[in-house]
């Protein structure tokens, strides 16, 4: 354990300063932070500047769910994408058995080698509109005390985002090229912008038991706003530990089938 | 130089063999830009509110429909392609061809696209079956979705249009890369707007005219509201001034980037060294 987390600090300090040369980049992408911040926040105000009751969510309510998106997003931008677009690379030029013969699990090597510091922006803009929100605009606003309640369901939804990602990563063990898989996994998680209930019936039961978004965004929106249901929270957690162990077995069971590049 | 017909066959048979030896990563592609199908969930429940008045549940669901189709059409990544084919030095190859590059890149996305075109039925099929609605009208508005013929032809030309348009804003910001490494960095900002002010993600016929007027001089909605508005909406909803006023800012817009991308190019390939060279 205590070799694991060496190796992550290692990782990490080094894949963040060879991002390093690529300064100007963190302008653009908290520019482009910015920009899709108020670009979300034009949406929003589309749909509900009517008299539309989006599933009974007001403006401010419905913010926090695009906090929560924001966040993630970031968060998902800096811990896996960067790591998911490296998979597809390895199989095909045929050096994922550099990485199996390293000393460290190779998941653990395959999750965890690089981060990406152009997420940060992401982050940080999406818990500002949050705590903005819940302290000052919603009304009753949220207590300091009312915060640790997002803890368990966001990490449930990243877990979530990870393991349906390393899922769907793994499949390019026999498709060779599947660099959209971060596009794809990306289009899914930006239903996440919205409540799951405003979505029709057909949709909220694609989005929760299918590709479970309503996990990702809502859940944790409701808890902060104290009114998601036990039963809500423990469910993405259930569905979280359920989608780690069949991405776990899953990787095991393509293994079997890596040939490498020539042979 | 211009390519022939017979040039123009050979390269889109081997991109379009290219691109469906990787079938599955396309199949992704085709699930990556289905953003229209989730709008659709979004807007036929507002639609169904009664709040936006001229905009029901039939109208949006038909809408989105057009605009997942018209994305279908005029998607475009040539602006990654370029970036590696200039940073790993593949472009000195391509300028020894007897045919310009722009070529080789427009016909690589006819490829791709012929070969997402099954997966795209797919889809277009799922959201009928979804939303029956769209095809035979419901209850609170009966009739089926027949738009006149002409107009779901001047859509198609739209559609093309929109990819072109795309195509050269993204090749002039590709041709940054002559100077500046990593452009694809530069898409990500310049997709923002295409996001928020194509009808994408909001049908630019609910919002308030003054900003409809305004949004109708960038040429971001002619991506996607215009084309698909030409199937999705009544003939009353887009008169035949609004569809003179659209091509002209198409072909103004498109003539722009145009020769920017041209002039940037040719200024762009004496700064290139290529790697190695």
């Amino acid at each position: 354990m205590k070799r694991y987390l060496k190796t992550l600090v290692l990782f990490w300090s080094a894949s963040i300063s060879a991002e390093m040369e690529y300064r100007a980049n963190f302008i653009l992408a908290t520019l482009s932070s910015l920009a899709s911040m108020g670009g979300a926040l034009f949406a929003l105000w589309a749909l509900l500047r009517t008299e539309y009751a989006m599933a009974g969510w007001s403006f401010d309510q419905a913010l926090i769910v695009v906090g929560i998106y924001t966040m993630l997003d970031g968060l998902q931008q800096t811990l896996l994408a960067p790591n998911r677009q490296q998979i597809n690379e390895f199989v095909r030029n045929g050096t994922l058995d550099f990485v199996l013969i390293k000393p460290v699990d190779a998941q653990f090597w395959l999750s965890a080698r690089k981060v990406s510091v152009w997420g940060v922006p992401n982050t940080l803009l999406g818990m500002a509109l949050i705590v903005y929100v819940a302290s000052f605009r919603l009304e009753p606003a949220a207590a300091l005390t009312d915060y640790p309640r997002l803890v368990v369901p966001l990490a449930a939804g990243i877990l979530i985002y990870y393991a349906l990602g390393y899922l769907l990563s793994t499949l390019t063990i026999w498709f060779t090229k599947l660099s959209n898989v971060t596009h794809a996994m990306h289009a899914l998680l930006e239903a996440g912008r919205y409540p799951v209930g405003a979505y029709p019936p057909a949709y909220r039961v694609f989005f929760t038991f299918v590709v479970p978004v309503a996990f990702m965004t809502t859940v944790p929106a409701d808890a902060l706003l104290g009114r998601a249901q036990p039963a809500w929270v423990l469910g993405g957690l259930a569905i979280a530990a359920v989608l780690l162990v069949a991405a776990r077995l899953f990787w095991l069971f393509a293994l079997r089938f890596y040939t490498s590049a020539s042979s | 130089m211009t390519p022939t017909p017979r040039t123009t066959r050979a390269y889109f048979a081997a991109f379009y063999a290219l691109m469906t030896t990787y079938r599955a990563e396309i199949f992704l592609w085709a699930l990556a830009t289905s953003l229209p199908l989730i709008m659709m969930g979004i807007w036929v429940q507002a639609g169904e509110s009664g709040a936006f008045s001229g905009f029901t549940s039939v109208d949006a669901a038909r809408y989105f429909i057009a605009v997942f189709v018209v994305r279908q059409l005029s998607i475009c990544w040539v602006i990654y392609e370029f970036e590696w084919d200039v940073v790993s030095g593949r472009l000195s190859s391509m300028l020894l061809h007897p045919v310009h590059p722009v070529w080789r890149y427009i016909l690589m996305h006819a490829g791709e696209q012929g070969t997402r075109l099954p997966f795209s039925i797919l889809f277009i099929g799922l959201s009928l079956f979804i939303f029956p609605e769209a095809l035979w009208g419901n209850a609170g508005q009966p009739g089926a979705w027949l738009p006149q013929w002409w107009r779901v032809l001047l859509a198609l030309a739209c559609a093309y249009c929109a990819f072109l348009l795309r195509f050269f804003i993204q090749y002039t910001l590709a041709t940054m890369a002559f100077w500046i490494e990593r452009v694809s960095s530069l898409e990500g900002l310049n997709y923002l707007p295409y996001l928020f002010l194509s009808g994408l993600i909001v049908p630019i016929q609910t919002l308030p005219a003054g900003l409809q007027e305004a949004m109708l001089w960038t040429p971001y909605p002619y991506m996607l509201w215009f084309p698909a508005m030409l199937i999705a909406a009544p003939p009353e909803a887009l008169p035949p001034a609004m569809i003179v006023r659209g091509l002209v800012t198409i072909a103004c817009w498109l003539g722009v980037f145009i020769v920017i991308s041209r002039v940037l190019w040719q200024r762009g390939l004496k700064h290139y060294s290529a790697m190695g060279a």
